[in-house]
Formats: structure tokens, C-alpha cells, sequence
């Protein structure tokens, strides 16, 4: 079947088009040449449209324990946004923390088409994978979390040599069907299990005398060294701690040119001026991300309203359970890996403290210069749930209505901020460069994020309107891998996404002493640990797909 | 992966049964499809094994059927229902899935049947939280380790062997102590050789006074009494100054066993008092459960709707009830008017008697007092099939595998069946 979608208006920065009037051509899922002389089955006229890849989520927390933690202890949430059964969708609940089948119908309806759950912890990795599995439409993958397990601390303690943590992190990666490593507060999870309250950059773990620094540099290089296409991807130490600004320059300037990607640079970026001692450190931290190019950022913006966080750093989600709202939280010590903490949060606009972080998260955005550098995440739920999207993309769009939302804040965060100044508006090609290509890019994805023959045709089609807002929530037509699935912003036909990988090369000599601390430490049996393909793909709708690495060892 | 070291011998077999998921099972297949725990097998793991395969042959109202027949009379009887209760729920994650569509498709009720038992940990979840670990967590780190209440060694006898009286990454198993606060050890649970057990013995009913006290002990709250549930409050304070002592405490109880109305409040004292340790040093719960792969049905009922169980879809919308969806007030009072029960792991969890057309899809070998409208026996996951199932801290699911080929099918092939052709 071939599909001709005819006369839009295409933004793919992968190919350097900014809003020309194009035809598209797609069959068996992929975008191809117009074939010479062969018949159109369908076409669809797009004159006056927009047209982009479908947009990648690479940051959000949709599937695993802690986020299973959250649906489950919240009841109260849900109740207010419930999914209705109909002849094609599944019932579910939306909000803060969304069942799987309405996970995939909410992306789906504003366009996404691919996710990336950050936080698998490796044992949960399983369990991360089946609720992935669940999820419709969408592609997905997860980062696997490294970090704060005794195996890499040990092997840090006893000086272990680089080839040797190369080896783990592959063999961490196949194992664990993820295609990327990410390290939450670098060894403070552990460091929280012997109760240390906090753990800085240069601090040493009180068991191990390792430094955050260290298993940054070495998972950094790992990663690097690996080939693997998603730089290290960091959830660096003190989130949300005031003062944490100067930790995170540290962070940067420390890993001497190494690619790292910084996740929900906001809560990092907080310096201590002011009469409440909180101000923002967006201004250098946006010059530090512009001055070094093996850096990239996510935002995490907050949003005001009832949310839940949902962390690994078991550290400071237990420091700020107090905060909890409603009154209840979650801390989990897990199986010698890592951790979650769960807190339920409510974000005010009236409190000094969130309205300035909302401020700093804008500025963060609106001043780094390089749109591929920084991307599009409200580290759903934590800052925000992923449906406020179309909102943050206006914010960043619209001047006027940015500063007017400024306006209604807290007085005092208002003169905290620059934000007011800037002058900056995000362009349709910019939106697409980091929800799409810059995107696709970071992930290694050579085959999303753009519009270019041999692309999957994950696409969506927009109906200009003057509030974009309105805009990017209800998408004309979306179709996933070429299939139409959402029209007028609503699903009419449900596919079944991929499971992206990586698998690098690496001497299978480490599953020895993988074996043995196995079967002395831990609670199963390295054999029955390792997740292999046919759990992911055996039910007939889950695949993997699995990406190059350009190994550099 | 289960290892198949000789014919019918298989090595590093995991556990739906015990909860504890241990995987270090040597499991036997003899010719006739019979299963024997040959190495570490224990009262719980060969229980859930050894079940004898009984007659594979579908039945409607006791007459055997061809397994079609039998699909198509369940789809009848729940196409006639207004008000279907899916129930049981205790399978893999793939039979809950399952289960889970057809409620939604049905308009159904949907409830577990160890319903009651999670709820006492549940209902203290989405009420205030708590702070636990895992089992690796316990066996590498824990140095002082609070048994609660009792139904621990029996219920879950591979417990002190494998994470108590083992030397863990950070403490040796010498240097654990081990407490048992409400009922001394039975010989499962005796500590290794040269240690007697510290007990500090209570009745049941005044557990909840006890754990009251001791939390406002270790909040440093002034006790008047002199005792609690015949524990002297000097004791208790004792316990108190240890926990705050302990480098990682960990208190453990198996909350299927506190059988009196509102549990559910002392597991809140307890979990509230772990957090109160916390402020100044290291301490966990470890809720212990999951047998019979009970935990699954929580995690894919919570990722599929948002809710752990007891969700009734019959307005179009998943709605949670603890109390309002609850099996024996649905049946007691006549509500529902057709029951699913799916039961893959214990051919002994027979569903609860109903004066409404019972359909059930349970493992092969159960058998009844008065036979169900529709019963079609089926495999039980990691001895017919392959699948997943949680074990009790809920983190870890285990990769179940097939061991024999008897030609039953799974309950999650059957349920998507009955289905289809609704
Ligand atoms: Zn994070
Ligand atoms: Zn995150």
C-alpha cells in the first residue's frame, strides 16, 4: 500500500527543512522515494498543514516498579480522570500517574510516538519491560540504572580497571534490554542504605571511599568507550538542594569533555541568593551547557498542580517526604541495585519556591542557544504529567503569554527572574528539533525523528492555529510506523510499538564473577536474571529492535 | 533459565509458590508428567509442585466436554450475565492480563482471591506509606532483624536460610540478632546452632497495643504503663534503643496472618514507627507474602487500571472499592450474577460456593464438592508454561519456565478464548 500525504508544510531539521511544502511518500511503514509510475492507495491532503516526525519522549517515567508504586497509592488521583472503555480502547486512568493503555493513547493523541522510561533499575528490568509491553502505539526503551549497585562499587573500591566496568555495563545493558545507562545521585542511593544524608560530588562514600565524580567519570567512559549512541545520562547529586547550582557546574567542567547528558537540569540548577535563600542558577548553567558541546540537558519543567515525583534517589525524596502531598510517601531499599522513593507533590504558584523554579526551567530552556543541545521533558510526573506538553510548548512559543502566566505569580519569585527580559520565542522548527530530531539523535535512533526515505513513518500532521497550545493536543493525523492512528486528536486504530536496544560488544569472561556474586549476595541466580528477547517479543505484539554502537574502546 | 541437566532433571527452577521466589529448585519430570522437588525442596515449593496432574478433560455441570465446548458455554453464561465477577486472579502476569481484558470487555468485577491479606498492607500504602526493602537488602545488610507477630517460618521456611543465617556483603550472619516480637519461633525458624532465640511473646489480639508502644517509645514519648500485652514496657524500651542502635533494622511481618478486624491499623503503626527510626539511622519493613504468585495480580491490576484490586468496570471506567468489591459481600449479597474464577497455581484454591453459574479455570487436579457450571482445568505457570510471576517484595519478577508438555493449556490462552467469543 502506498500512502501520499500531499502538500504539507514539513519541518524535519534532520534534513535541514523548515517549513516548505513537501510531498510525502510511505509504504510498509517506512518513508520511501515516490516510486516512478506506481499507483497512490491513499492520499491524504495536508495543503495548509504542518508536518512532522512524530515526537519523542526521551525522558519519561512510564513503566516499573516505582511508577506501579505511585498508580497503586494513589486512588484519589485517578478518580478525577478516568479512560473510558470504548469498541477499540481499553479503560484506564489519566493524570499524574497513568495506567499503561492510557499512557499510550495520551502520547499517541498529541503525536508522540516514541518514550523512553530513564529509570530501570536493573532487577526491576523485567517488570519495566512488561508494563512497557502494555503500553500501546508507542516505540519504547529504557535507560538501565548504574550507579549505586554494590557490583560497581565494589569494583571502584578495588580499583578495577576500565575494561573490566565496560564489560559490566554492556553485559548490564543486554541483560537488561535497555539502550542507555543512567546514573541517579552517582553512588548516593547506596550511600543513603548506610545512612549518609548526602553525598556532594567530591564527598566519599562512607563504605566504598568512592566519589560521585569517580563513578561518573568511569560510567561516562564506559558508556563512551562502549560506542554506545545515548551519552551517560545523569541525574547528578543534590537535586533539589539550594546551592546545588555550583555542584552541577562542577559536574560539568569535571568530566573533562566526556559526553554526558543532564537530566532535569531545573531541580540542579538552584543557587542561594536572595531573601529565601533559593534563587536561580539558570543564567550559568544555560552558559556552562552553551560553552561545552559534549553536554546536553533535558529540562524537567514544573507545572503547577497536583503531580507525584517519582525518583530513584532514594536520598532526597526520603529528605523531602515531609513535603509530601497528599500525606503519605514511599522509600524503597532495593536488592543491592538501587531504590525508589515515591512523594506525592503539589506545585503552587503562590509558593515562592515553585514559582521560581517554574521561572528557572523557562529560563534554562530559553537560554541555551543550541535547540539540539537541550530537550523537551517535565520528568513526567515530576515536574509535570506529560500532558501538559502542548502548555510548555506554548510557553515557549508565545512571549505574551508566557509573561503573562509570570505575571499571576508569586510576587517575590517574579523579581528572582530574568525570564520577563527574555525575548526569546521558540519557532515550529525549533519544537521540532528537540522533540524530534536533536531527539532521535541523542537516543541513537537513525530511523525516527525525521522524514527522510527509510524512516519509519511515525508522523504527525498539525492544523495551524494561533494557540499552539491547541495545536500540538490535537494532532489532524498521526501515524505510527504508517499506520493512521489518531485523527482529530483521537485514536481510531491501536498498533504495537517496538522495544529499542542496544546490545555492544563485550568479553562474556565478566559473567564469571558476575556468577559468583550472584549466587553469594543476591536472591537469584545470574541465569534467571537475564531478560532474553522472546519475553519481550513472545506475546506476538512486543519486538526489539536494536540500535548500532560504534564501539571506541 | 531453568537447566535441563538429564532428561525430565531440571536445574535453577524458580518458585511461583513460596513468594520468597527461590530458584534454586533441582525439579524431577517423570514419564507420566509427574513432578518431584529432587533438591531443596521445602513444605511450600513441593506442595506447589508435586500437585498431581489429575484429568485434563474440560467439564460443563461435571460432564467432560472438548475444551471448545467448554469455552463456548462460559462465553454463553457471561454473555447472559449482567454482572460478572472475575475473581481468583491468582495466575501469571500473562493470566491476569487476561483476565483484566475480559472484565473490561465484560463490564465486570474484578477481585483477588488473597484480596483480604493485601489489602492490610495496601490500604496502609495508599494511606500513609511506608519504608521497605528487598530480600537482598535483608540478607546483606540487616543486623537486626524484628520478626512481627507470627505464621513467618511456616509460612515462609526458606526465609532464615536463605537471607538470615547467611553472611550477607555487610554483616555476617553471627553478627544478626534476631527478635520475635508477638510469637516465639516454631523449629523452622530457630536461630543457627549456639543462639537462642529473643522473644518478647504476646497474644495476637494485643499486637497492635505493643507496636503502639513501641512507636511511641522510639519517638521518645513517656510510657505510664507498666506492661503491654504482658510485655514489660522496659523490654519493649529496650527494643526501641536497639533499633535506633542498629546500624539497618529491618521488622518483618506476613500480614496474611493477622487475622482481626483492622489490621490494617497496625501495620500503619508499624510502618509509621520504621519511619520514625529512620530519622537518625537505617530500618526497613519487609512485608512477607506473595505465595502462590499473589503479588502479580496487584502489579498488573495496578499498571493495567491504576488500581491494586477490587475494580469494578461496569460503568466504562475502572472504579476502586476496597470493601464495596469485595467477593463475599458481592456473592453474600447477591449482586454479581456469574463468577470467573481463575485459579492457576493451587489446585486446592477452590473457588467460594455461589449460588450463581461458576465458570473456572483452574489448575489441573482441582477437584470439587459440587461441580461448577464450567470448569477447564489448565497448566500451572512454571511447570507447563513459561511466564511471570512476583515474588513478595514485589520488585522482582521471576521468569517462570516450562518444564513438561502434558498438553494443557494456560489460563491466559483460555480466558482470551472464552473471550473471542463472547
Ligand atoms: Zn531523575
Ligand atoms: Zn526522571
Amino acid at each position: 500500500m502506498l500512502i501520499k500525504l500531499k502538500g504539507g508544510t514539513v519541518y524535519d531539521p534532520a534534513h535541514g527543512i523548515d517549513g516548505q511544502v513537501r510531498d510525502l511518500y510511505v509504504q510498509d511503514g517506512r518513508i520511501v522515494e515516490p516510486p516512478p509510475g506506481a499507483r497512490v492507495d491513499r492520499e491524504y491532503d495536508l495543503s495548509g498543514k504542518i508536518v512532522m516526525a512524530g515526537a519523542i519522549d526521551m525522558h519519561t517515567h512510564i513503566g516499573g516498579g516505582k511508577v506501579n508504586i505511585a498508580r497503586v497509592m494513589l486512588p484519589e488521583d485517578h478518580r478525577a480522570d478516568p479512560q473510558y472503555h470504548t469498541e477499540l480502547l481499553r479503560s484506564g486512568c489519566g493524570h499524574a500517574a497513568p495506567s499503561t493503555w492510557t499512557t499510550g493513547y495520551r502520547y499517541a493523541e498529541m503525536g508522540f510516538t516514541t518514550a523512553f522510561e530513564p529509570a530501570v533499575l536493573p532487577i526491576n528490568a523485567r517488570q519495566a519491560h512488561m508494563e512497557m509491553g502494555d503500553i500501546p502505539i508507542l516505540d519504547k526503551g529504557g535507560y538501565a540504572m548504574l550507579g549505586s549497585d554494590d557490583f560497581l562499587l565494589r569494583m571502584l573500591r578495588d580499583g578495577a580497571d576500565q575494561k573490566a566496568v565496560n564489560d559490566y555495563v554492556a553485559w548490564t545493558l543486554h541483560a537488561t534490554q535497555c539502550i542507555g545507562i543512567k546514573v541517579v545521585n552517582p553512588g548516593g542511593i547506596s550511600a543513603f542504605k548506610f545512612n549518609q544524608r548526602a553525598l556532594d560530588l567530591d564527598e566519599r562514600h562512607e563504605y566504598y571511599g568512592v566519589t560521585p565524580r569517580q563513578v561518573l567519570k568511569t560510567l561516562a567512559t564506559a558508556v563512551h568507550e562502549l560506542g554506545v549512541p545515548h551519552p551517560l545520562h545523569v541525574h547528578g547529586c543534590n537535586l533539589g538542594v539550594p546551592g546545588n547550582v555550583e555542584t552541577t557546574l562542577k559536574t560539568i567542567s569535571g568530566i573533562e569533555g566526556l559526553p554526558i547528558h543532564l537530566t532535569h537540569i531545573q531541580f540542579h540548577s538552584y543557587g542561594t541568593e536572595g531573601d529565601f535563600k533559593f534563587s536561580s542558577g539558570a543564567a550559568r548553567i544555560a552558559e556552562a551547557v552553551n560553552a561545552n558541546p559534549n553536554v546536553t540537558v533535558d529540562v524537567g519543567q514544573i507545572l503547577f498542580g497536583q503531580t507525584v515525583t517519582a525518583s530513584g534517589d532514594t536520598m532526597k525524596q526520603h529528605a523531602n517526604a515531609s513535603h509530601a502531598h497528599p500525606k503519605k510517601w514511599v522509600c524503597m531499599d532495593i536488592e543491592c541495585d538501587a531504590g525508589c522513593g515515591v512523594v506525592p507533590f503539589k506545585y503552587r504558584d503562590q509558593n515562592f519556591v515553585n514559582a521560581l523554579q517554574w521561572a528557572i526551567g523557562l529560563e534554562i530552556f530559553l537560554l541555551v542557544d543550541d535547540p539540539w543541545r537541550v530537550f523537551l521533558t517535565t520528568d513526567h510526573p515530576n515536574g509535570a504529567p506529560f500532558t501538559s506538553y502542548p502548555h510548555l510548548i506554548r510557553l515557549l512559543m508565545d512571549r505574551t503569554f508566557r509573561n503573562e502566566q509570570l505575571s499571576r505569580l508569586h510576587p517575590e519569585a517574579q523579581k528572582m527572574t530574568t525570564l520577563a527580559s527574555i525575548e526569546r520565542e521558540y519557532s515550529l522548527y525549533e519544537i521540532a528539533i528537540m522533540t524530534r530530531a536533536g531527539a532521535a539523535r541523542l537516543v541513537g535512533l537513525q530511523d525516527r525523528g525525521h522524514l527522510g526515505p527509510g524512516a519509519a513513518a511515525d508522523i504527525t500532521v498539525y492544523t495551524p492555529d494561533d494557540d499552539v497550545e491547541r495545536m500540538f493536543a490535537k494532532p489532524a493525523y498521526v501515524f505510527k510506523d504508517g499506520e493512521l492512528v489518531v485523527k482529530d486528536g483521537e485514536i481510531v486504530h491501536v498498533t504495537w510499538g517496538t522495544t529499542h536496544t542496544v546490545k555492544p560488544d563485550y568479553d562474556s569472561a565478566i559473567e564469571k564473577p558476575l556468577a559468583d556474586y550472584f549466587d553469594r549476595y543476591l536472591t537469584m541466580k545470574l541465569d534467571n536474571f537475564i531478560i532474553r528477547d522472546e519475553e519481550i517479543a513472545e506475546d506476538g505484539r512486543g519486538s526489539i529492535t536494536v540500535h548500532p554502537c560504534g564501539g571506541r574502546g | 533459565m531453568a537447566k535441563l541437566i538429564a532428561p525430565g532433571l531440571w536445574r535453577q527452577v524458580p518458585s511461583p509458590f513460596c513468594g520468597i521466589g527461590v530458584d534454586d529448585l533441582t525439579v524431577r519430570v517423570g514419564d507420566d508428567g509427574a513432578v518431584t522437588v529432587e533438591e531443596r525442596g521445602d513444605p511450600v515449593t513441593r506442595a506447589g509442585f508435586e500437585q498431581p496432574l489429575g484429568d485434563k478433560t474440560p467439564r460443563i455441570d461435571g460432564r467432560p466436554v472438548s475444551l471448545e465446548a467448554a469455552v463456548g458455554r462460559a462465553a454463553e453464561l457471561l454473555r447472559a450475565a449482567s454482572l460478572p465477577l472475575v475473581a481468583g486472579l491468582a495466575a501469571d502476569v500473562n493470566g491476569v492480563r487476561a483476565a483484566l481484558s475480559l472484565a473490561d470487555r465484560l463490564g465486570a468485577v474484578v477481585d483477588a482471591a488473597d484480596s483480604e491479606a493485601l489489602l492490610r498492607n495496601l490500604l496502609v500504602l495508599q494511606d500513609s506509606g511506608w519504608m521497605t526493602c528487598t530480600l537482598a537488602e535483608v540478607k546483606n545488610r540487616a543486623d537486626l532483624i524484628v520478626m512481627v507477630g507470627g505464621g513467618l517460618e511456616r509460612g515462609f521456611p526458606r526465609f532464615f536460610e536463605r537471607h538470615v543465617w547467611v553472611d550477607g556483603m555487610f554483616v555476617r550472619a553471627d553478627e544478626r540478632r534476631v527478635i520475635h516480637l508477638g510469637q516465639a519461633p516454631s523449629a523452622a525458624g530457630r536461630p543457627s546452632p549456639g543462639k537462642a532465640p529473643e522473644v518478647l511473646a504476646c497474644d495476637d489480639a494485643h499486637l497492635p497495643q505493643v507496636l503502639a508502644v513501641l512507636r511511641a517509645l522510639v519517638k521518645g514519648e513517656a510510657v505510664a504503663a507498666e506492661a503491654v500485652g504482658g510485655i514489660p514496657v522496659a523490654r519493649l524500651a529496650e527494643l526501641a534503643e536497639s533499633l535506633k542502635a542498629a546500624r539497618y533494622g529491618v521488622l518483618v511481618w506476613a500480614a496474611a496472618s493477622w487475622n482481626w478486624p483492622h489490621a490494617e491499623l497496625a501495620v500503619q503503626t508499624l510502618c509509621e514507627l520504621i519511619k520514625e527510626v529512620n530519622r537518625t539511622t537505617r530500618c526497613s519493613g519487609l512485608p512477607l507474602g506473595g505465595k502462590n504468585g499473589s503479588q502479580t495480580a496487584v502489579q498488573v491490576c495496578g499498571w493495567q487500571s491504576g488500581y491494586p484490586l477490587r475494580i469494578r468496570f461496569s460503568r466504562g471506567i475502572p472504579e476502586y472499592d476496597p470493601y464495596l468489591n469485595a467477593t463475599e459481600r458481592l456473592l453474600g449479597e447477591g449482586e454479581v450474577d456469574a463468577l470467573v474464577w481463575l485459579a492457576a497455581f493451587d489446585g486446592g484454591q477452590t473457588p467460594p460456593p455461589a449460588e450463581i453459574p461458576t465458570i473456572v479455570v483452574g489448575r489441573c487436579g482441582m477437584t470439587f464438592s459440587r461441580p461448577p457450571a464450567v470448569f477447564i482445568p489448565v497448566g500451572c505457570p512454571g511447570i507447563d508454561h513459561p511466564g511471570h510471576a512476583y515474588r513478595t517484595d514485589n520488585v522482582v519478577a521471576l521468569r517462570l519456565y516450562q518444564l513438561r508438555s502434558v498438553g494443557l493449556p494456560s489460563g491466559a490462552e483460555v480466558i482470551r478464548a472464552i473471550e473471542r467469543r463472547l
